[in-house]
């Protein structure tokens, strides 16, 4: 009997989780670790934050699930990765730390003989000062963190319908942060939450963001192919702003929130403030700092995961300039290079480097953001890692006929811009790779014919359809696995 | 009071004044029922090709 260890029960973990009890069956043990006892479809946050869902409706206990599908859950947060066991165990083993009323601050040692680490990322409000939920900033990175965000933002509402003006500040709240698509689909829903109740003329909504054209998104831009001409993603982006009333700062470092005032720099290196009602600002993201440890007790963190807590796998992480990148610099397997029985997928995985040509400012700080890995290659990441340990056990070969690069995988991104079933919109994107491949695709870095940006009431049913899907794939009712990631 | 977007919209040389906008004739399709049901298929369609696709 072989025994997997899923850290993390997100988009990744859980869908890893899922597809190794579908393939290993009974004689097989599938274990997931995770502090959160419930899952959270994520993306359907955006709504959350402007009130439009109860956190109830986006996320669902797993405990159910997983017992229903014979996998065994620990509510507890792993601490710290020992690959090659210690002096009484010869397994690798993961010490976890419980965090349910019942066993809260106990540890536990999880042996295992292959490790799937699906962390995500730690929200890291502490590389800005002031920023996050806790102080100055709201997020909607959680349900717990949009539902806050709603209860302030209802209090603008109330200030505008009594006719005071106010100010919204969304974007990104560092500068390198990612995520840049879910702050971008927030600041179109206040937009157009404020323009549904007639409150514009009170309203000055900014977007604030780390990129160096609107439209990179962390993936350095696309082109589309639309109205006879190849435009830019800068085209689209900055049209639907402006259509939605929203102007921008761009190129922009937030380095510090005070209450109502976030500061920033920008990439020319001069420094301004503004000032602010509400504001969203995503977290720069970290991976989830756990320690690792070699037989001896030596510490061996800095062999398995980078500097940003984020784990190594089978990219090439040889610092070079932007011209130097490939596309064979990027993962295909998410196997650990020191570890070959251990694997990252989703947000967890350190890639080999930025999508977005890194840029810098006069004064040293670097100004871009970092690549984004959005929900799709994060859930077939997830399968195909699954699909390669369960390979691994069955055959007991070392191969992994799998493969999942984003160099070659596609992703969709459907931004929600304004909820209702007739009065709805959202752009749908496409884009296919993933991340550029400037050697195969030396026009544009992409498949033009397999880039799409269309903006309209089908996009919101198909992010409304996609919640609902999702949600019933998460919890593996019938026919779950025909749904893809 | 005129709103930010008016203003903007006609204060020249802000990068706001330069962005493109939609026609009307773009915003009637952007709802038009008929091309969004067409759309809503087709999209999905062309996003499932993608995701299957780009793993093995
Ligand atoms: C507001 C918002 C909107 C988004 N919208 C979209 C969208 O429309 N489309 C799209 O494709 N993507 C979207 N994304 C991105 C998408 O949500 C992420 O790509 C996806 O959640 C990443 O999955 P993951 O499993 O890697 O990480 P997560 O979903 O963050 O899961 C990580 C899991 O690990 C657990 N964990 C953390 N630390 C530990 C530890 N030490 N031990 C054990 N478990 C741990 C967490 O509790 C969690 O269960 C959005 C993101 C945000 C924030």
């Amino acid at each position: 009997m072989s025994k997997v260890v899923v850290l993390g029960a997100g988009i990744s973990g859980h869908t890893a989780a899922l597809y190794l009890k579908k393939g290993l069956g009974k004689n097989h043990e599938v274990v997931v670790v995770s502090p959160n006892s419930n899952y959270q479809w994520v993306p359907s946050n955006i709504w959350v934050g402007v009130g439009l869902m109860e956190p109830n409706q986006v996320k669902f206990k797993l405990e159910p699930v997983y017992r229903r599908k014979g996998i065994i859950y620990k509510q507890a947060l792993a601490k710290e990765i020992r690959p090659e066991g210690d002096s009484s165990s010869e397994n690798g083993y993961v010490v976890v730390e419980y965090v349910d009323e019942a066993r809260r601050g106990q540890t536990e040692k999880v042996e295992y003989d292959f490790l799937v680490n699906a962390t995500g990322p730690t929200l890291n409000f502490k590389a800005t000062p002031g920023l996050g939920p806790d102080l100055y900033s709201n997020s909607v990175c959680t349900y717990d963190h949009a539902y806050h965000a709603w209860k302030n933002l209802k209090v603008s509402f109330e200030k505008m319908e009594a006719g005071i003006h106010q100010t919204f500040l969304i974007g990104t709240g560092h500068a390198m942060a990612t995520c840049q698509g879910a702050a971008f689909e927030y600041a179109l829903n206040i937009a157009f939450e404020v323009n549904k109740r007639g409150l514009h003329q009170f309203a000055d909504i900014i977007w604030i963001s780390n990129e160096y054209e609107l439209g990179d998104f962390g993936m350095g831009g696309a082109y589309v192919n639309r109205g006879g001409y190849v435009t830019p993603t800068k085209v689209f982006t900055e049209s639907i702003l402006a259509e939605y009333g929203i102007r921008w700062i761009k190129r922009a470092g937030v380095y510090k929130v005070e209450p109502g005032k976030a500061f920033y720099e920008l990439l020319d290196g001069t420094y301004h403030e503004q000032s602010f009602d509400f504001s969203m600002l995503i977290p720069g993201f970290a991976g989830a700092q756990m320690k690792a440890f070699n037989k001896k007790g030596e510490e061996i963190t800095s062999t398995i995961f980078a500097a940003n807590g984020m784990m190594k796998v089978d990219a090439d992480y040889t610092a070079k300039p932007y011209e130097e990148w490939k596309s064979s610099d990027w993962p295909e397997i998410y196997q650990s290079p020191a570890y070959d029985n251990m694997y990252a997928s989703g947000i967890a995985f350190a890639p080999p480097h930025g999508m977005s040509k890194p840029m810098e400012s006069p004064n040293g700080t670097k100004i871009f953001p970092t690549p984004p890995r959005t929900g799709m290659p994060s859930g077939v990441i997830g399968k195909v890692v699954a699909q390669n340990v369960i390979h691994r056990i069955k055959t007991g070969r070392k191969d992994h006929p799998h493969k999942a690069s984003m160099v070659r995988m596609g992703a969709a991104c459907i931004v929600s811009a304004g909820y209702g079933f007739t009065k709805g919109q959202a752009a749908t994107m496409t884009v296919s790779p993933i991340v550029p491949d400037w050697e195969k695709y030396p026009k544009y870095g992409r498949d033009i014919n397999k880039t799409v940006g269309v903006i309209g009431l089908a996009g919101h049913w198909m992010k409304l359809f996609m919640h609902y899907m999702f949600l019933y794939k998460a919890k593996a009712k019938f026919g779950w696995s025909l749904i893809p990631e | 009071m005129a709103s930010i977007h008016e203003r903007l919209k006609n204060e020249p040389y802000s990068e706001y004044s330069f962005a493109t906008r939609p026609t009307n004739a773009t915003l009637f399709w952007r709802r038009c029922i008929i091309k969004q049901i067409y759309l809503f298929f087709a999209l999905n369609l062309k996003i499932m090709r993608i995701v299957v696709g780009g793993h093995s």
